[in-house]
């Protein structure tokens, strides 16, 4: 690679996937006063990443989030995981962030640096408002190509490859950098932080700005009216063998 | 002088009923992106047209590609669509997002449509928020139901929580989860064909090739029954024990994503947040613990029956008949009890 590549991998912080989330008294958001974690697809974004500086050592890897000053653990992660440096644009409630504000400010982010990256890689969704937007919005910003959910990356200069996952299978596009990329979960399997990692992490570089500093309105264009606890299901029969099985589908539930 | 006067006279009173016509929220003017492949009309572009429909107002049908004719054709039949755009150009083919995007861009602004509507598949969910993006306006994704012409309901938190949201901007980018809708049925009339506008075909990316898991079986996303497999399979050669209940049933097969991650089978049957959502009427889970994010994907079957040796497996929460026994003996004689 002639030039050193610059990838930008942008990380959110959510309510850890093992949670079993539970609707505020309010109806108007879940109980976030849990445990959170680096949102899982982009444990892998970050990991690709580092992945890729293995193979090519002058690649430089930002990270970047946008949150509440809580943030900054998520980002501390992404830098124990093999980031060079991190970038926290910080907002006061980061439950109404919708993902075209975050396209905006990420792209708003890209635009005033002065080495443009090569290449964004985000996780293909959140797994708190399960978008599946941010991706393929600041890719339509920065009119750049997009190759989301991928299983499989490969970079030769400036040539990007890509097998995502589609319904029914796999399909192989092929583009140039600048480019976008979304993670699909079999991309690979992330590394645990070091604990001789996260210290080092601890002094690597933070920056922080905030959405006027990037000129970017982050009001949200989505307004939640409600949250509710989905229907419960009554579940929990046992039926004791195949033919009392057999017998409750055909005559019970007449599903056979 | 006199007839300029009462033209514009009339354009205005035009103008003005057209006005009043949206205010009173009859006026929904949506476009459904039509997703097809190989002559077929895919995806859960049926069911997203019966939720277009629900809003009132009028549906127009956009179908671009390489070859879309006899898919345009069959579309026009569709009970609700009033015309159908008609794009014809190979930089359509394989509904690359960089092409199509612009093209719903350049549709909404010659029509002035309200609102937009896709599948939430593959394809629906790579085009529509780059589409959204170009319009500035936001985009909801993965709908189950729609309570007025801008508020709609969505799943979040892998479906641990419903939310209802509204949408203020004036277009609405929305995508439908097939199993929440019915898929529409042909009405016979033919709806009017129309050529879309030309828009930038930046040509980005270049489609090299697919690898599609060949079955006989019906599709998993839409299939009445699924049978699905987990870690308790223990290889993919026991898989065939499901391939057999499922043929004697005409259901689909699955896997939850521990045992497509242990490579029992291919990654387009994962069933969960991360794969497919189904809502069949039956849905057999065998060797199946039952984690979060499976359940995400399956919890608004009609019939859940679970198999399992450990009593203490979280699916037997949510199934309505649950067996506790090896599923290597009970597998095999559910199969042939049932052809019985």
């Amino acid at each position: 690679m002639s030039n050193p590549l610059r990838i930008f991998v942008p990380v959110k912080r959510v309510v850890d996937y093992a949670v079993k989330v539970r609707v505020n008294p309010a109806k108007t958001d879940v109980d976030r006063n849990v445990k959170h974690s680096m949102n899982p697809f982009d444990e892998i974004a970050v990991e690709e990443a580092v992945r890729i500086k293995e193979k090519a050592p002058k690649t430089e890897i930002v990270a970047i989030s946008c949150g509440t000053t809580k943030a900054q653990e998520t980002l501390r992660t992404a830098l124990a995981m093999g980031a060079d440096r991190a970038v926290h644009v910080e907002v006061k409630d980061d439950s109404t962030l919708q993902p075209l504000a975050v396209a905006k400010l990420l792209k708003a982010y890209a635009d005033k640096e002065a080495n443009k990256p090569d290449l964004f890689i985000l996780g293909k969704q959140a797994i708190d408002d399960d978008a599946n937007q941010t991706g393929q919005m600041l890719a339509g910003l920065l009119n750049w190509p997009q190759t989301t959910f991928a299983s499989k990356v490969e970079i030769n200069g400036q040539d990007l490859k890509v097998v995502r996952e589609i319904d029914g299978g796999l399909e192989t596009v092929q583009t140039k950098l600048p480019a976008i990329v979304t993670t699909d979960l079999r991309l690979n399997e992330p590394r645990y932080a070091s604990l001789p990692n996260i210290m080092k992490a601890k002094k690597k570089p933070l920056v922080k700005l905030t959405p006027e500093d990037l000129g970017i309105d982050i009001s949200p264009r989505i307004e939640t009216l409600k949250v509710e606890e989905p229907p419960k299901r009554v579940g929990g029969r046992k039926v004791e063998s195949v033919d009392e099985l057999v017998d409750k589908l055909r005559n019970e539930a007449k599903v056979l | 002088m006199l007839a300029s006067t009462t033209s514009r006279i009339a354009l205005q009173a035009r103008a003005t009923l057209a006005q009043r016509f949206y205010a009173t929220g009859a006026g929904a003017n949506t476009l459904l992106y039509v997703e097809h492949k190989d002559g077929a009309i895919g995806g859960a572009t049926l069911n997203a047209l019966t939720a277009a429909n629900k809003l009132g107002g009028s549906v127009t049908a956009l179908v671009a590609g390489d070859a879309p004719e006899s898919v345009a054709k069959e579309v026009g039949k569709l009970t609700g669509v009033s015309k159908v755009l008609f794009a014809k150009d190979a930089a359509y083919a394989n509904a690359l997002p960089e092409n199509v995007a612009p093209l719903l861009a350049a549709a909404q602004s010659q029509f002035g449509f309200t609102h937009l509507f896709a599948g939430h598949t593959a394809i629906g969910k790579n085009i529509f928020p780059r589409a959204a993006a170009l319009m500035d306006v936001a985009a909801v994704s993965d709908i189950v139901d729609i309570v007025g012409e801008d508020t709609f309901v969505r799943p979040i938190y892998a479906g641990n929580a419903i939310a209802t949201v509204k949408s203020n901007d004036k277009i609405k980018v929305v995508t439908v989860r097939g199993t929440a809708f019915e898929a529409a049925a042909a009405s016979g009339d033919a709806a009017s064909e129309e050529a879309a506008p030309s828009a930038d075909k930046p040509a980005l990316t270049q489609w090299i090739s697919e690898e599609i898991q060949k079955s006989d079986r019906p599709d998993l996303g839409t299939a009445k029954r699924v049978i699905s497999g987990g870690r308790g399979m223990k290889n993919g050669e026991n898989f065939s024990l499901l391939y057999d209940l499922a043929d004697k049933i005409g259901a689909a097969v699955g896997a939850s994503r521990a045992a497509v991650d242990a490579g029992f089978v291919d990654n387009s049957l994962q069933v969960g947040q991360t794969g497919k959502i189904v809502a069949p009427e039956l849905y057999v889970a065998v060797g199946i613990s039952g984690a979060i994010q499976h359940l995400a994907g399956m919890k608004d079957s009609k019939t859940i029956v679970a198999i399992n040796k450990d009593a203490d497996a979280p699916i037997f929460q949510v199934a309505d008949y649950g067996l506790v026994e090896d599923l290597f003996k009970a597998v095999p004689e559910l199969t042939e009890k049932i052809s019985k």
